[in-house]
């Protein structure tokens, strides 16, 4: 029997608001309310509440844990994603995968854990102006979040799926390596995406959330932030309502929070949101624009051997050389990884439709897959994307993929194709609704050479949404400044992949995880009236 | 093969048909049909007409088990939709309001009979036609409907046995 640390929790009595169940207005009053759940909140809840503050943590999906983690694509995209897994940019030419539920994308990632790349903090320095982005004052963050959530080498044998993206490699003399993973006596079942039925994943929803709620941290959850209340240079309330489901219209009652300081981490795509609803000061109009992807393009092959890529951990083996071997603000780099494949996901990326959508199926078990993940965000020709409100106020993300990144695609296709070939591949299909099957490596790279680079043609994919917040110190080029402090009013921070002034180009989670603490540390000291240490010695 | 000329009248044509069936759509939206959440009768007639088309050679071949494959799948069409944001499920709508008049089956679709009595081979080069088209709208139309019913045909582990995927292990011991 495996036990649920949440439901355990819960019953000894942690505070937990299911705000789509309210049967009347609720009044939080705290010190910090700390919007969001994932990666940013996570980290800070946990650090503020140790430092002895009262915290409330606001988050718009459920509160599910390991005893509703069935393995299951049909349960998890809808519990656990936003938009059922399906949210697209505004053009649908890319589908973003995001979590939405307590977590956030912690809760589903694939537990990949790279520290953010030395040339990728250069680049901070030297364009964004960015003093805090080195490694040496970085180290000693990653090191602590290392600890935090047990990220150290993988030491089990890749799955077939990702040896052969690494006999693939070598064969070809691509350096390629393992990547570390934030687990604790992982079964190496290989369903991180759908909520990790062991919790072995040291996601937040294992980790610095209980922590938090065991320091008297408030959860409310199902409840999404419409808007942030100012009132001169300071905000003064945040207003939630209660929301059963993504599809569902918000509750009827509304929850009303005050507090001394702000903390926004609803990701990406949510804190420029909140901050554009909310129309908070933003003289430059910084929120919500520079949004990076990664944008991710997928190859599949067919191999004579059976493959199993839904078995054995995901993403374990990885190869930067297409980043290493440009410039980082030349032609876009791209990182090569290999994902899980489970039957949803993999029918909705395979092109085509009828007989021959079918006859790709078929050959579910023996497809090997690689992605490679473009670095955006490091030259002109890739500004990114811009967050903005419908209508009815919820956000939309327009990014256009311009000519720059349509190179890299073309290149990453030729790139994996020939690696799968290398592997052994009877077969190699780029995801592209253009392409078809090519039976060698000359046939590849002259189909590749011709297929037509356009939205809706090659099939786009993004699991981290990077930016729309950017940090620096020049209020006309960024919104908050190091410590994550907005530049225009005194009490809101932002903790989270927005405040990244370009991709990571690498899997974000660390580089999150590391400069969450960095800030919320800094505001904890700042808070906080008494430290907890100086507490313990009186 | 269309010309540019006649690509433009149907791009023409089809932002007119989305804005009419709008309209239409706005004068009230019909129920769901009985046993569905968020499908409308005219609706759940156009998701069955393309779910065996789609899913042709995927489906199991015994006529009780595709029968009751195909309602499964319009049913899952069905709680998927009711499940996006608010704002995708209006795109949703209008794109079936679209399809679901005869105008808009006729001219952007190119499909002359009713859905319910269209040849596998009409809805076949209706979605070929969107697939390949140079409208970036009739694309991503292509594309929600096709992924929408993959999604919902391979979530069902009726389908998995053909694709050789055993389903998700049993949580016994952990593993030495």
């Amino acid at each position: 029997m495996i036990s649920d640390p949440i439901r355990e929790g819960i019953a000894a009595g942690w505070k937990a608001i299911d705000a789509a169940a309210l049967e009347r207005d609720l009044d939080i009053e705290v010190d910090v309310v700390v919007a969001g759940s994932g990666a940013g909140g996570g980290v800070t809840a946990e650090i503020l509440a140790q430092a002895g503050l009262a915290v409330a943590i606001v988050e718009e999906g459920p509160l599910k844990s390991s005893s509703d983690f069935r393995m299951l694509e049909r349960e998890a995209y809808p519990q656990l994603y936003q938009e059922s897994a399906g949210r697209q940019t505004k053009d649908k030419a890319i589908t973003v995968l995001q979590g939405r539920s307590v977590g956030g994308s912690t809760t589903v990632n694939w537990t990949s854990s790279f520290r953010t790349p030395p040339g990728t903090l250069a680049h901070w320095r030297s364009a964004h102006g960015l003093a805090r982005a080195d490694e040496g004052s970085l180290a000693p963050w990653f090191a602590r979040m290392e600890e935090r959530l047990s990220i150290s080498p993988w030491p089990v044998p890749p799955n077939e799926n990702n040896d052969l993206l690494r006999r693939g490699c070598e064969k070809l003399g691509i350096p390629a390596a393992a990547i570390r993973r934030n687990v604790k006596g992982c079964w190496n079942l290989g369903y991180c995406g759908l909520g990790c039925p062991t919790n072995a994943k040291q996601s937040m929803l294992v980790t610095t959330l209980p922590a938090a709620l065991a320091k008297g941290a408030v959860l409310v959850h199902r409840a999404r932030l419409e808007r942030l209340v100012v009132s001169g240079d300071r905000l003064v309330a945040a207003e939630a309502r209660g929301i059963a489901a993504s599809g569902s219209p918000p509750s009827a009652h509304r929850i009303h929070l005050t507090a001394r300081h702000f903390v926004l981490a609803a990701g990406a795509i949510g804190s420029p949101a909140i901050l554009l609803r909310s129309g908070l000061p933003d003289p430059h109009g910084l929120a919500g624009r520079r949004t990076f992807l990664h944008p991710t393009v997928v190859s599949a092959a067919v191999m004579p051997q059976p493959v199993r890529g839904f078995e054995g951990a995901p993403q374990t083996i990885y190869s930067d050389h297409f980043l290493d071997s440009v410039p980082v603000d030349g032609p876009v780099g791209y990182k090569l990884e290999a994902p899980p494949l489970h039957p949803i996901l993999a029918g909705i990326t395979l092109p085509g439709f009828g007989r021959s959508h079918a006859g790709l199926m078929k050959e579910f078990a023996n497809l090997q897959v690689v992605i490679a993940l473009l670095r955006d965000g490091f030259h002109p020709g890739s500004p990114g994307g811009r967050v903005q409100l419908r209508a009815d106020g919820s956000p939309e993300l327009d990014y256009p993929l311009g000519e720059f990144l349509w190179e890299g695609i073309r290149r990453a296709y030729l790139t994996m194709a020939e690696i799968q070939f290398a592997a052994g591949a009877k077969s190699v299909l780029p995801m592209h609704e253009d392409a078809a099957p090519a039976r060698d490596w000359a046939q590849a790279k002259a189909a590749i050479a011709d297929l037509p680079m356009a939205a809706l043609r090659a099939r786009v994919v993004s699991a981290h949404v990077m930016g729309g917040c950017p940090m620096g110190p020049d209020p006309r080029q960024a919104l908050v400044d190091e410590r994550g402090r907005h530049h225009h009013l005194a009490n809101l921070s932002v903790h989270d992949g927005s405040v990244f002034p370009t991709s990571i180009g690498a899997n974000p989670q660390l580089s999150i995880y590391a400069h969450a603490a960095r800030m919320a540390s800094d505001l904890a000291g700042e808070l906080a009236p008494v430290s907890p240490r100086a507490a313990g010695r009186s | 093969m269309l010309t540019r000329r006649q690509f433009l009248k149907v791009g023409v044509a089809s932002g007119a048909l989305l804005a009419g069936a709008g309209w239409l759509y706005l004068r009230g939206a019909p129920a769901p049909a009985p046993g569905l959440k968020w499908l409308d009768a005219r609706g759940r007639s156009i998701v069955a007409a393309l779910a065996p088309v789609v899913l042709e050679g995927s489906l199991p071949e015994a006529p009780p088990a595709r029968a009751q494959a195909l309602a499964e799948v319009v049913a899952a069409f069905d709680r998927a939709v009711s499940g996006l944001s608010p704002a995708v499920q209006e795109e949703i709508r209008q794109l079936l309001a679209l399809l679901g008049i005869a105008a808009g089956r006729f001219i952007v679709a190119g499909v002359r009979s009713t859905w319910a009595e269209a040849t596998p081979d009409e809805v076949s080069a209706f979605l070929r036609r969107w697939k390949g088209s140079r409208f970036g709208l009739l694309r991503a139309g292509y594309q929600a409907l096709t992924q929408l019913l993959v999604a919902a045909w391979y979530g069902n582990a009726a389908s998995w046995e053909r694709i050789g995927y055993p389903g998700p292990p049993a949580l016994g011991e952990r593993p030495a």
